[in-house]
């Protein structure tokens, strides 16, 4: 069995440093907001962990794409990780939204573009998931789990297109239009150094887990092909 | 002299491509597909005669489950037929393809000298086929029971297209799901994510057409049907290939 990296050990101190100095800079250094108050700051941690979310799909698509032209394994791992963390930040996205949402648009939830494709590319993930679980030959696996990450990266955008398309041609009917009304603000520059540490600090969290699961990936490989050797 | 010319001659066609001689064309290949599943389905029946029932059933479900008074009638219609095409589509295609995969058809199909994409083109045509046969008789069965006039050019256009494209991704992870433990199941999971942009648009231009909108507002979401149906055609055109190969 490979040893842990030592470059893995120190990402692993690093990212629980940046996430403790995120959550200081979010919680207490950025200055409170005006208008909504304190709930304002679950904004730093819900952008941070939305681009990460959003950073995952990306590189799951493109390594699914990279595996059907090459067809090695590793790019399957890739994509399996990128999957797994990504669904995870997303999940905290949503949760870390519905919380600001109730006191900014006293409802946990609306149909609006960006949640409702938050919420289809969640169900997304979860299907790749449930296809992955019910195919025992890796290769095939592999193929599926590819063909289907490269059929959900391209309907995403098109739903947010459409839903977005639609907002703009037919009022929203609930809620104002403008901005203020809907939770926006200007952020001042200690706000602004909050929120691009948490950027940071979640690419970093991401880079970490990622690995991880890609450590991961390769001991579960081995393991199968252990049990295949064993059962012959 | 002779006898070298006809070995020439003999030569000659051996090296001939034996393609050209024994690969039958594409749209051939196709249509013997959609050929052989139209005739087994009107002899057997099993498939239409499902869907069919079942999306019957669903118009009266949501019958009680909606309370269809005229006034709600009216706003709900574009969803209620979706709804019911999606959900009597996705028995549709798991039956299709789980024939196939059944009683080793697929194998066959695949052993086949011919494009592999040929067949994935013969069984989405076959697909949608199935699956206008059975929205021809849920429209004026829906126009009969809830007085609404369904038969406009244009909404069936809108139903054309909505079909096509979800058809076209149904059929490709429908080829994907008979393969998996979970089958089944596992088909209207995998499908109704990916398909939301296309039930969505059809939604909003059927309901538009049933409202009497003008064409220019329904316009987006028929670009957007149209776009959907290029792109996903052409993705599973690509990719049918690793789904289906051994």
């Amino acid at each position: 069995m490979q040893t842990k990296p030592i470059a893995l050990t120190i990402l692993d101190a690093a990212s629980v440093i940046v996430l403790g100095i995120a959550a200081y800079l979010a919680l207490v250094f950025a200055p409170t907001e005006l208008v909504m108050g304190d709930v304002q700051r679950v904004f730093y941690f819900h952008v941070g962990t939305a681009w990460v979310g959003l950073l995952g799909f990306l590189i799951a698509a493109l390594s699914g794409v990279v595996y059907i032209i090459t067809k090695d394994m590793k790019w399957d791992r890739f994509e399996v990780a990128a999957v797994e963390v990504s669904t995870m930040f997303f999940f905290i996205t949503i949760v870390l939204g519905s919380i600001w949402a109730r006191p900014a648009w006293n409802t946990w939830w609306t149909w609006d573009p960006r949640l409702t494709t938050a919420a289809v590319t969640e169900l997304i993930y979860v299907a790749y998931f449930m296809l992955r679980q019910g195919i025992e030959d890796p290769e095939k696996r592999a193929r599926f789990g590819a063909v289907y990450t490269l059929l959900g990266g391209i309907s995403a955008p098109i739903t947010f297109m459409v839903i977005r398309l639609f907002r703009t041609i037919h009022p929203v009917v609930i809620g104002n239009q403008s901005a203020a009304a809907q939770g926006g603000f200007d952020m001042t520059a200690d706000m602004r150094t909050a929120f691009f540490f948490a950027l940071f600090a979640f690419t970093v969290i991401f880079i970490d887990l990622m690995w991880h699961r890609l450590r991961l990936g390769a001991f579960q490989e081995k393991v199968e092909q252990l049990k295949l050797k064993v059962s012959i | 002299m002779q006898a070298r010319t006809s070995a020439r001659r003999l030569q000659a066609a051996k090296n001939r491509p034996s393609s050209i001689v024994c690969r039958p064309s594409f749209v051939k290949a196709m249509m013997a597909v959609v050929q052989k599943d139209l005739a087994a389905e009107f002899r057997s029946r099993e498939l239409l005669s499902a869907m069919l029932v079942f999306s019957l059933l669903v118009i009266l479900i949501f019958n009680f489950a909606l309370e269809l008074d005229i006034k709600t009638r009216q706003s709900v219609t574009a969803g209620v037929l979706w709804t019911t095409f999606a959900f009597a589509g996705t028995l549709g295609l798991n039956r299709s393809m789980a024939v196939e995969k059944d009683r080793g058809c697929m194998d066959g199909l695949l052993l086949a000298p011919v494009d592999r994409a040929a067949i994935y083109f013969g069984k989405a045509i076959s697909n949608l086929a199935f699956m206008l046969i059975v929205e021809a008789i849920v429209l004026p069965v829906y126009s009969m029971l809830y007085n609404v006039n369904l038969f406009q050019a244009g909404l069936l256009g809108v139903i054309l297209l909505g079909s096509i494209g979800y058809t076209a991704v149904g059929t490709l992870l429908a080829a994907m799901s008979v393969q998996t433990r979970t089958r089944d199941v596992l088909l209207p999971i995998l499908l109704f994510p990916v398909a939301i942009p296309v039930l969505l648009a059809s939604v909003k231009a059927s309901g538009g057409l049933l409202d009497g909108a003008e064409f220019s507002e329904i316009l987006t979401p028929l670009n957007i049907l149209i776009v959907y149906d290029v792109i996903f055609i052409a993705v599973a055109y690509m990719v049918f290939d690793f789904v289906v190969e051994e």
